[in-house]
């Protein structure tokens, strides 16, 4: 209960960033992205302010023995940079061309009722769900991607 | 204020974000991990802080758009932008994580995984846009 009360505040301190950042606009993020015609570097400066502020932050919170509100940190267990990765990364960078939505800003779009993100967010649930099916077809099951860490 | 200073700013409430989740409940905040759990079998628990998480950012962020008379759609056509929300969902599926956790958080712990990660998303979504709105015009 604790746990989803302090989630839901970060939930809104991130949506609240995202909306400030302009995030939220795909014409923004296209132009940003379009980095070999009208380019707009405004949004090089939401990412670091964000990486700047975890670089520095994260450090401190993971000398902590266990986190506040939970038994552990939960923190991704793989290290090795493999072909699901980089082959990930790169689908997923085509969908955030074309469209101008990454995850975020599309629930925040959807939330403030814009017609392209509500129709964009089941889209990418069943992005989400197929690659879940096809990897389970795949290995047999799907893959383990985190372990629980333990620190004391 | 200059729009350089608010989206610093902007990213800086992101990351304080971040830490906070991180702080509390021990999670990192990667906004696709945290919804494709939420269509996965689990603890009422661990549905409680997903959903709890999402409620919060389409709600406060929705609001804040609101306020910021922020509206703008995406320009893609009703095809391309379901196209697009397919492949979003399943690289960042595949790929482990979107700009907010191989992004905000990855980069933030120094992860060389979140490294290539970022570099590879940022690299294809430059060629997408090029390919689109200047070889074949759109």
């Amino acid at each position: 209960m604790k746990a989803a009360l302090a989630a839901l505040l970060c939930g809104a301190l991130f949506g609240i960033g995202l909306a400030l950042a302009r995030m939220t606009d795909p014409l923004v993020v296209i132009g940003f992205l379009d980095v070999f015609g009208d380019f707009d570097p405004t949004l090089a400066f939401v990412l670091v302010g964000a990486t700047m502020t975890t670089a520095v932050a994260f450090h401190f919170v993971l000398r902590r023995a266990r986190p506040i509100v939970a038994a552990q940190f939960e923190l991704p267990a793989t290290r090795t940079i493999d072909l699901p990765l980089i082959l990930g990364a790169a689908i997923f960078g085509v969908g955030w061309g074309l469209a101008g939505y990454c995850p975020g800003p599309a629930l925040v779009g959807a939330g403030a009722g814009v017609p392209t993100a509500l129709l964009f967010l089941p889209a990418m649930i069943a992005g989400g769900l197929a690659h879940r099916f096809v990897a389970a077809r795949y290995n047999g099951k799907s893959r383990p991607t985190r372990i629980s860490v333990f620190r004391s | 204020m200059s729009s350089w200073f608010v989206a610093l700013l902007g990213g800086v409430l992101i990351g304080l974000s971040a830490t906070a989740l991180l702080l509390f409940t021990g999670r990192i905040a990667g906004v696709s991990g945290i919804v494709n759990g939420l269509t996965r079998r689990s603890s009422s628990a661990d549905w409680a802080w997903r959903a709890a998480f999402v409620a919060g950012l389409a709600g406060a962020g929705g609001a804040t758009m609101h306020l910021l008379h922020q509206a703008t759609a995406s320009p893609a056509r009703l095809p391309v932008l379901l196209l697009a929300g397919v492949l979003v969902g399943f690289g960042t599926s595949l790929g482990s994580g979107c700009t907010s956790g191989h992004g905000v958080c990855g980069l933030g712990r120094f992860s060389r995984r979140s490294l290539v990660a970022v570099l590879t998303f940022m690299a294809s979504a430059i060629v997408t846009v090029l390919l689109t709105h200047h070889l074949f015009g759109t």
